[in-house]
């Protein structure tokens, strides 16, 4: 079995993010918890079920990641996308660290 | 252009308000996700890979300086400093929070806009040829006609809830740029042998999974009959249209499987019913909207043509700039100008803040306050005067958006691809990036002549992938990005649907295979003159397969 982790959209902005072990919704797939057995994964689906419902995030799923040297990887590009964001520069007048613009 | 009355400023008001509740609620945990989906989804708030996708109108691709300046605000105040123009003439807007969209709604409501009917199964966004109005070739404006079907269409009773989406465009010239045959209506206006103005319709064009080229069932329609004739077609395929697969619901389906005779048949029936009802357009009301798009007074600017003769002489890159860029206007002393989002590696139809204000000051200065945004992504300033060229030249340059490559090879449709889309299967921007970047150089482009790529993530081409020279589709196989390539399609007046040529490329590969087409083109061209399409259209596939895959033949990926 992959090891997985859970991901979803936070509601309020729509930004990407994963699960992590305190239970809070992190925006980066690094924090994330990684259920490596099937009784975790169970954990996961119902965790992701109830923040679901509780209207927290949105477009709720469990993705398949690899350990890289301690590294977490998605297996499929498009989750490794979103956990990088865009793979261009896509504003090079924007920090998006800093979640503003370079002159503000 | 047109402005709205006193109805369309509170129609609009009311939804912006409508959504703010909805928002509230929904942030509020009162609304959940299964109700609140396809309410944000009629205002255009979609949800993508990194965060939601805000998508607002411009009808026809029309907009003006104040619009325009709206739209650098939106991407400035809301979201990450530009956007992202689309081959549907709109914008997106990638990061918008949701809390923040009644907010930006409210704002777009100030200058005329919203993003009504930007999404969903109903009558989207009506686009038209960029140089309506201003183009040698036209017989008469399409625009007035097309604000006509959007207001027709905006919230129809009837039609907002279609077996899926429904796009229409409109030309009013013999040159077709506004690939009116890959749509589900396309209008062509035209003149009868009495002078009368009316339309060639064609039903059940369309791209996505299953390409079609659409069938002429009408040679003329009066333009009074306008309405009635579309609302035939939209009843025909609200009561006959698939809603068992989205895959087949599309009007294309319906016209391939009901046969383009008898389907114009069916909508003629309609007709008959609705021909004499209210739905006839009065001469007057046609005229009043006319009048909206009436064309600015041009005073005459003479003086350009020695100005500018002098201007490239100075300075050969404004002068490689016209060459390229500048068509001729009805009017001789002035040209039409087409603003490239294309730099040679950046992201096709993408525009910052500062390019969005800057085009703006200068539509307002030199090009009687008008923009438009092209289904090539592109924008254009349809009215600028010969002698006022250099100045707008170097207004542009100062902001980066004087590439001289307008319907060359680094002028690349590109969708967002999986840089940023739900749906995608594979990356385009990238892709479109390292194309360009290969033929970037000024020479080379230009000794390569017209040459059209169109890059699409995923079946759904949107990129119009389909009907480019060379069409590059995305997909996944084993996991991976692989790009399928396609020869011989267009969107114009001669629309055809391209072939694949054979087994797809990886992404490291893709951009020399493009160099070994090319160069096959430029091998066996009986000269300069004759564009990639057309020496495609002469020799077939073979000698293209031949570079590609040597002699044996190719399977298709």
């Amino acid at each position: 079995m992959a090891d997985k982790v859970l991901t979803a959209n936070r509601l309020s902005d729509g930004i990407a993010v994963w699960l992590d072990a305190a239970g809070n919704w992190a925006e980066t797939l690094q924090s994330a918890f990684v259920a490596r057995h099937a009784e975790a994964v169970s954990a996961l689906e119902a965790t992701g079920k109830v923040a679901f419902q509780d209207n927290k995030v949105v477009d709720v799923n469990v993705i398949d990641v690899e350990d890289v040297d301690g590294v977490l990887r998605p297996l499929r590009m498009r989750e490794r996308i979103r956990a990088d964001g865009p793979t261009i520069d896509y504003a090079p007048h924007y920090d998006v660290k800093r979640a503003q613009p370079l002159s503000a | 252009m047109y402005r709205y009355d006193e109805f369309d400023h509170a129609f609009v008001a009311e939804r912006v308000s409508q959504f703010r509740d909805q928002v509230g609620r929904r942030l509020a945990g009162e609304l959940e996700e299964d109700a609140f989906k396809p309410l944000r989804l009629m205002n255009g708030v979609y949800l993508q890979l990194h965060a939601y996708m805000l998508r607002v109108a411009i009808p026809y691709g029309t907009l003006s300086s104040k619009q325009m300046r709206m739209l650098a605000h939106v991407a400035r105040t809301y979201d990450r400093g530009y956007g992202h123009f689309t081959t549907r003439q709109n914008i997106q807007y990638n990061w918008p929070s949701l809390k923040d969209t009644p907010d930006i709604l409210a704002d777009l409501a100030t200058v005329e806009m919203h993003a009504i009917q930007t999404s969903g199964n109903c009558i989207r966004n009506v686009t038209a040829d960029h140089f309506a109005g201003v183009a040698a070739d036209e017989v008469a404006d399409p625009r007035p006609y097309a604000e006509i079907l959007r207001q027709w269409s905006s919230v129809h009773p009837e039609f907002s809830f279609l077996p899926r989406k429904f796009k229409i465009a409109v030309t009013g010239a013999e040159r077709d740029r506004a690939a009116i045959q890959v749509h589900d209506i396309g209008l062509h206006l035209k003149k009868d042998e009495n002078g009368r103005l009316g339309f060639t319709v064609y039903v059940g064009g369309g791209q996505g999974r299953t390409p079609m080229i659409a069938k002429k069932i009408r040679d003329f329609l009066p333009e009074e009959d306008l309405l009635s004739y579309t609302t035939a077609i939209m009843r025909v395929y609200n009561l006959h249209g698939r809603r068992d697969n989205k895959y087949k619901a599309r009007i294309k389906i319906l016209v391939h499987e009901t046969g383009a005779e008898e389907l114009a048949r069916q909508v003629e029936v309609e007709f008959a019913e609705l021909q004499h009802t209210e739905l006839k357009l009065p001469e007057a009301d046609i005229q009043a909207i006319t009048a909206y798009f009436a064309p600015p007074e041009l005073p005459l600017r003479g003086e350009g043509w020695a100005n500018l003769a002098a201007w490239k002489k100075a300075d050969p890159e404004f002068a490689n700039w016209v060459n390229q860029n500048v068509k001729p206007h009805k009017h001789p002393d002035y040209g039409m100008v087409t603003i490239s989002l294309k730099p040679i590696g950046g992201i096709p139809g993408d525009a910052s803040d500062a390019q969005m204000d800057l085009v703006a000051d200068i539509a307002q200065e030199y090009a009687f306050d008008e923009i438009r945004v092209t289904h090539e992504q592109n924008l254009v300033l349809p009215q600028v005067a010969l002698a006022d060229l250099e100045a707008v030249y170097r207004g542009l340059a100062s902001v980066g958006l004087v590439t001289a490559n307008s319907g060359l090879i680094t002028d690349i449709i590109a969708c967002p691809g999986l840089d940023y889309c739900a749906l995608a299967n594979a990356r385009s921007i990238p892709v479109a990036q390292e194309i360009s970047r290969r033929f970037g150089s000024q020479e080379r482009q230009q000794e390569i002549g017209e040459l059209k790529i169109k890059i699409s993530g995923c079946i759904n081409a949107c990129g119009h992938h389909h009907v480019g020279h060379i069409g590059l589709l995305g997909v996944e196989k084993k996991g991976e990005e692989l790009y399928q390539i396609t020869l011989g399609g267009s969107g114009d007046e001669h629309t055809s649907i391209g072939e694949i040529i054979g087994r797809g490329f990886e992404p490291d590969k893709v951009t020399d295979a493009i160099e070994k087409i090319v160069d096959t083109y430029l091998g066996l061209r009986e000269g300069p003159s004759e564009i990639f399409l057309d020496a495609y259209r002469r020799v077939g596939a073979q000698p293209f397969k031949d570079a590609l895959y040597g002699e044996s033949p190719a399977k298709a990926a």
